[in-house]
Parts: C-alpha cells; sequence; structure tokens
C-alpha cells in the first residue's frame, strides 16, 4: 500500500520537460545578471585590482598595509565601526521599541498613520539636506541650541559639537530609528497573539512573555535589521561629509580624500585598498549573521 | 421561548465556575447579555452555538482576556471578576498555533509550572508524565512545526493541565484539525477529563462534538443563554425553536392525534429519524435530495405540508431522486 502510494506516477515526464523549463527561467534573470556583474562586478574587479597595484600598476600588497597601520586610517575604521555600531544598535532598540508602540495603537488611528508614513519618509531622509538641518537646529548657532541656551542649557559650553562624533551619533540616529521602524514592524506583526494570551494563562508577566516568548521570535529578525542598520551607518558619506567638512575622519570620508588626492596626491590606490577593507568588514559582519541566523533557527521551518 | 435552566441557588452550593449576569457590550454590539451558567465540580460543559453568539467570548472574559461591562464571575465561590489573566489559575487549549515556535514540546508543557517557580527537574519530570499521558512521550524534544496539527493540540492539552488548573477551557480545540483526527482527540479529551476530574467548559460551534463529550451542553443564541441540559434532553426536548433548529435537524409538521395531518391547527417537532418513509398511511411526496450516510439515508421530500427531511435505514428499494413516496410519523 505504501509503497504505491510513494510512487511518483508523473515521474517519467517531469525530467524531459525541466531542462528547458529550467533555461527559459534563467533567461528571465539575465537583465539583473547583467547588471549585477556592470555596476558591483565591475566596480568589485576594479577596487580588488587597484587595491593590489601601485600607481605604476605594479603588484604590491603597499596599498593594503598602509590602509591598514597608518594611524590616520586606523582611526578613521575604529571612529566608523563605533558610529555604526552605536547608531544601529540605539536605532535597532528604540526603533523595536516605538513599532511595537505603533502597533498595539488601533489600526487606523492616526498616530498609527502618520508614524508609518513618517518612517518611510524620514529613513531615507539622509545626506546633505538632514545635515543642514540639523547645524540649523543644533549648530553653534542653531535654532534649538538658542532655545536651550535662553532656557539656561547651555549645550556648548558644556562641550557638545554638531561636528563631532557624538552630533554625527545623534544625527545618524535620526535616519536608523525609522528604518529600524520599517524593518522590524513585519516581524513584530507577526507575533500571534495567543502566545501572548497563552503566557499569561500559564501565569507569565508581560516582562516573562517579551523575554522568554517573543523575544526569541523575535531575535533572527532583529539581528538581521541591525545588520542592515550597521551597514547604512558604515556606508554613509553624504551626511558625515556635510556635517563635518571631514574634519571628523571616518572611513568612507577618508577614501574620499585619498581618491581625490586631497591630502596626499597617487594615494589613489590606497582609497581602494580602503573600500576592499569596507567590503571585508561588511562580509565579516555577514557571515557572523548567517551564523547567527543558522542557530537562533533551529525551531523555525527554514 | 423561556430558557429551560437549573435555577442558580440550586447549583450555586458546589459550582466550580459561575457566571452571574454577565454581559459584555462592543459599541453597538452585546455579545453577551445577562449571561447566568453554573459548571458544577468536574463536569464537561459544552457551550455551543453558531459564530458570534457570544460563546468565545464568555470564554474569554472567564480566561480572564476581557472584562465584562457588567455582572459576576466566580472561581470556586471567589470573584476573580477583576483578577487578570495570569492569576485566575484556568488552563487554556486555543484553536491552532498556540504553542510558543522557540520552545520543545516539553519545554512548552513545562512553561506554566517554570512561572509558578518550580524547579528544573521536577518540571522536566512533569512535562514527560503529561506527555506521556497524551501519548507523546518520545516528541518531548521535537519543536512544534515537527509535530502534526492534533499533536500540537495534544501538547497544548498538556501543557494546560501542566499547572493542575481549577478550569480547563477549551476554545474550539479540534475546529483546525481533521475529520479523523477531530474525533480522535475529542474522546481522548473526554477521556483525561474524567480521568483528571477537572472542571472543562468545551467552546464549540459543532453540535455533534458538543453531544458526543458534553456531561451538560449549554446552547446560546445572539449572546442569550437558551438551553441548558444533558445531551439527551437539548436534542430530544429543545426548549426553544432555535434549539431545535441548530441542534440536529428538525421539522416542524402539523399533527392530529400523531399523525402528520395537513391543515391541522397543533404542529410538532419531528428529528429526521423519527420520520417513516414509503409507511403505507403516509403523506404523498416527491423526492427532492437523496444523500447517503452510510447505515442511513437522508431524504428531503417535497410535501404538501413543506420539505420534510427523514433519515432512512439504508436497504435496497429505497426511493430515488424525482420518485413519489409516502411518509408518516413513525409509531
Amino acid at each position: 500500500m505504501s509503497s504505491l502510494l510513494d510512487t511518483p506516477t508523473a515521474a517519467p515526464d517531469a525530467p524531459a520537460a525541466r531542462p528547458e523549463r529550467r533555461w527559459r527561467a534563467a533567461l528571465g534573470l539575465l537583465p539583473f545578471a547583467l547588471y549585477f556583474l556592470v555596476f558591483l562586478g565591475g566596480p568589485l574587479y576594479f577596487v580588488i585590482s587597484g587595491a593590489f597595484t601601485d600607481a605604476d600598476g605594479r603588484p604590491t600588497l603597499g596599498n593594503l598595509v598602509a590602509s591598514l597601520m597608518s594611524p590616520q586610517y586606523l582611526l578613521a575604521f575604529r571612529q566608523s565601526l563605533l558610529l555604526s555600531a552605536v547608531t544601529a544598535v540605539i536605532g535597532a532598540v528604540f526603533g523595536t521599541f516605538l513599532a511595537q508602540a505603533v502597533l498595539t495603537a488601533r489600526p487606523r488611528s492616526p498616530l498609527r498613520r502618520t508614524v508609518s508614513t513618517a518612517s518611510g519618509v524620514l529613513a531615507y531622509f539622509g545626506g546633505v539636506p538632514l545635515a543642514f538641518a540639523f547645524i540649523a537646529a543644533l549648530g553653534q548657532t542653531g535654532l534649538a541650541t538658542a532655545w536651550l541656551r535662553s532656557a539656561g542649557i547651555d549645550l556648548y559650553a558644556s562641550g557638545f559639537r554638531i561636528d563631532s562624533l557624538t552630533g554625527l551619533a545623534l544625527t545618524y540616529v535620526y535616519f536608523q530609528i525609522p528604518l529600524m521602524v520599517i524593518l522590524i514592524t513585519p516581524a513584530l506583526e507577526g507575533l500571534l497573539p495567543q502566545w501572548r494570551e497563552a503566557a499569561e494563562n500559564l501565569g507569565a508577566s508581560a516582562w516573562s512573555y517579551w523575554r522568554l516568548v517573543a523575544l526569541p521570535v523575535l531575535a533572527p529578525a532583529f539581528a538581521g535589521a541591525t545588520l542592515v542598520l550597521f551597514g547604512n551607518a558604515f556606508a554613509a558619506y553624504a551626511t558625515a561629509l556635510a556635517l563635518t567638512s571631514g574634519s571628523i575622519p571616518l572611513v568612507p570620508t577618508a577614501i574620499a580624500s585619498a581618491l581625490s588626492g586631497n591630502v596626499l596626491v597617487g594615494q589613489a590606490n590606497v582609497g581602494l585598498a580602503l573600500g576592499l577593507d569596507m567590503v571585508v568588514v561588511i562580509a565579516i559582519v555577514m557571515v557572523a549573521y548567517l551564523w547567527l541566523q543558522r542557530r537562533a533557527a533551529r525551531w523555525s521551518r527554514r | 421561548m423561556t430558557a429551560v435552566q437549573k435555577s442558580p441557588a440550586e447549583t450555586a452550593t458546589d459550582a466550580a465556575v459561575e457566571f452571574r449576569g454577565v454581559s459584555r457590550v462592543f459599541g453597538e454590539t452585546r455579545a453577551l447579555d445577562g449571561l447566568d451558567l453554573a459548571l458544577r465540580r468536574g463536569e464537561l460543559l459544552a457551550l455551543l452555538g453558531p459564530s458570534g453568539c457570544g460563546k468565545t467570548t464568555a470564554l474569554r472574559l472567564l480566561a480572564g482576556f476581557d472584562r465584562p461591562t457588567s455582572g459576576e464571575i466566580r472561581i470556586d465561590g471567589r470573584d476573580v471578576t477583576g483578577v487578570p489573566a495570569s492569576k485566575r489559575d484556568t488552563g487554556m487549549v486555543f484553536q491552532a498555533y498556540s504553542l510558543f515556535p522557540t520552545m520543545t514540546a516539553a519545554e512548552n508543557v513545562a512553561f506554566g509550572l517554570r512561572m509558578r517557580k518550580v524547579g528544573g527537574a521536577e518540571r522536566g519530570r512533569r512535562a514527560a508524565e503529561l506527555l506521556e499521558l497524551v501519548g507523546l512521550g518520545d516528541r518531548g524534544g521535537s519543536y512544534p512545526h515537527e509535530l502534526s496539527g492534533g499533536q500540537q493540540q495534544r501538547v497544548a492539552l498538556a501543557r494546560a493541565l501542566a499547572v493542575r488548573p481549577s478550569v480547563l477551557l477549551l476554545d474550539e480545540p479540534l475546529s483546525a484539525l481533521d475529520a479523523r483526527v477531530r474525533v480522535q482527540l475529542r474522546d481522548e479529551i473526554r477521556r483525561l477529563q474524567l480521568a483528571e476530574g477537572i472542571t472543562t467548559l468545551f467552546v464549540t460551534h459543532d453540535q455533534s462534538e458538543a453531544l458526543a463529550v458534553a456531561d451538560r451542553v449549554a446552547v446560546l443564541n445572539a449572546g442569550r443563554m437558551e438551553q441548558v441540559d444533558v445531551p439527551q434532553e437539548v436534542y430530544a426536548r429543545p426548549a426553544t425553536p432555535f434549539v431545535a433548529e441548530f441542534v440536529g435537524v428538525m421539522n416542524t409538521v402539523p399533527v392530529s392525534g400523531g399523525r402528520i395531518t395537513p391543515g391541522a391547527a397543533e404542529t410538532t417537532q419531528v428529528r429526521p429519524e423519527a420520520l417513516l418513509v414509503g409507511a403505507p398511511d403516509g403523506l404523498a411526496g416527491t423526492v427532492l435530495t437523496s444523500t447517503f450516510l452510510g447505515p442511513v439515508t437522508r431524504l428531503v421530500i417535497r410535501t404538501e405540508v413543506g420539505e420534510l427531511t427523514a433519515d432512512a435505514v439504508t436497504r435496497p428499494g429505497l426511493p430515488a431522486i424525482g420518485e413519489h413516496t409516502t411518509v408518516q410519523i413513525s409509531g
């Protein structure tokens, strides 16, 4: 009986039809593959080959060594990593709280609609306009700075500067939080109400429910979204440049000055080596994330 | 239309659960309208009604997920109306997908004990014992997605029983399962309920399910109680036309001297199995539909008193669709 059921009767036809169908499916991917090759493969090849050759085209490890050993670049890396990690974590935590707060409001409430629309806009409101908005608000002569001063709080006397790492972090968080709201909302919506009710019914407090039931379910999505936030901050260039004019060393601004020969002529290939370093950092984070995901997702279908 | 019900005074003495004049209003809708209901200690009471009748609302009020607009709910004589769900000492089995997905079956079953600060070893022992009880002794290490729908509901049942609650609440626990598993698990729930002697409120919209497992059936319609009685009585002597229609199939026919008589002033209600097809002195009619149900065949017959539903013992020679036959109250 079971052997009858196990035999797939349609099997003889299936393999014959498959290769052709597979080709046709692959054909649909062709435009994307070309696009990928030209706009990702090309630059990557350019970066890698440039990073390993000197100005005269001879192979060398000098650029890479310079990008990893010279104090100015080390500082840039340390600050970029710190800035990205701190704003990713702050963005992830506050973004999750905000998303959950919005989800507990009624589906059609003005609050919910306002926050979700605002998140969609603000998550991509980076670059020069954002930097200018922050300078206008929190710069030395900014509006908010003036208000605070008249209220007896002198930001700049207490050591704050908008063109500092703290100022940058504050500005980055402004687009990190809305981005987190967008990324984590679907995962929060995936928490079934009966899990909460079952936990309550079994005597769990709200804290126990979040700690033991909801957070483990959310963990993979939370980690993934935090990683996106990290990459988002790590690669941000225009905001940092407009806000600090390059006075705070960060990897993207360091690459820009090396490529344009602002500091020293003939450093273009060191700039490419710095670019390669960034690719490696992102790759390491990705691998760590995949490893985490596999461990965390033992209970899931994948 | 008056509901036949035991007076509250009669059951109050050993009531395990009591609803006293409980109403719940959502905006314009009265989901529950002055519900009075008492569950006796150790009985399984099925709360039966169509969707939207208020049965799930009643269950959620008892579990503490919702608060009544007015009225009082008591568990073991204690007023729990304002007590949060986490302190009510009820065990609930949901419709489906209520197991915590990141925990194994055993961890799910042990969750309530963990919340009650029971030690790890004792938790493990009790979880294993309960999984054994629901026939899943070897699946303690499985995650919910590795279990079938029926197995998941068994684990949910074990989880609810693990904390030895004073009331077991079942919210249509079988509705997401396929027919064969449904009957199997239904009987198993009854077996466990009797063995543990636990007071149980079983919410269902399936009348055959309610009649099969319950000590008593409470029929709810539009937020009001229609009838509370043992299954046999609810089936044989429905208190209201609604109950008659909802529980099984009922024919309403004009009668005189116990026989169907067109034009008679008196009417009575007759179950399909109480109608005799092909009776010599029967009322003439034409077969509209014929449904083979195994031991019986259900015929819908058009007569001058309307369409009548009759169950005939399956046998050769039953009238086919379109054929003429006769029908009469048997006996």
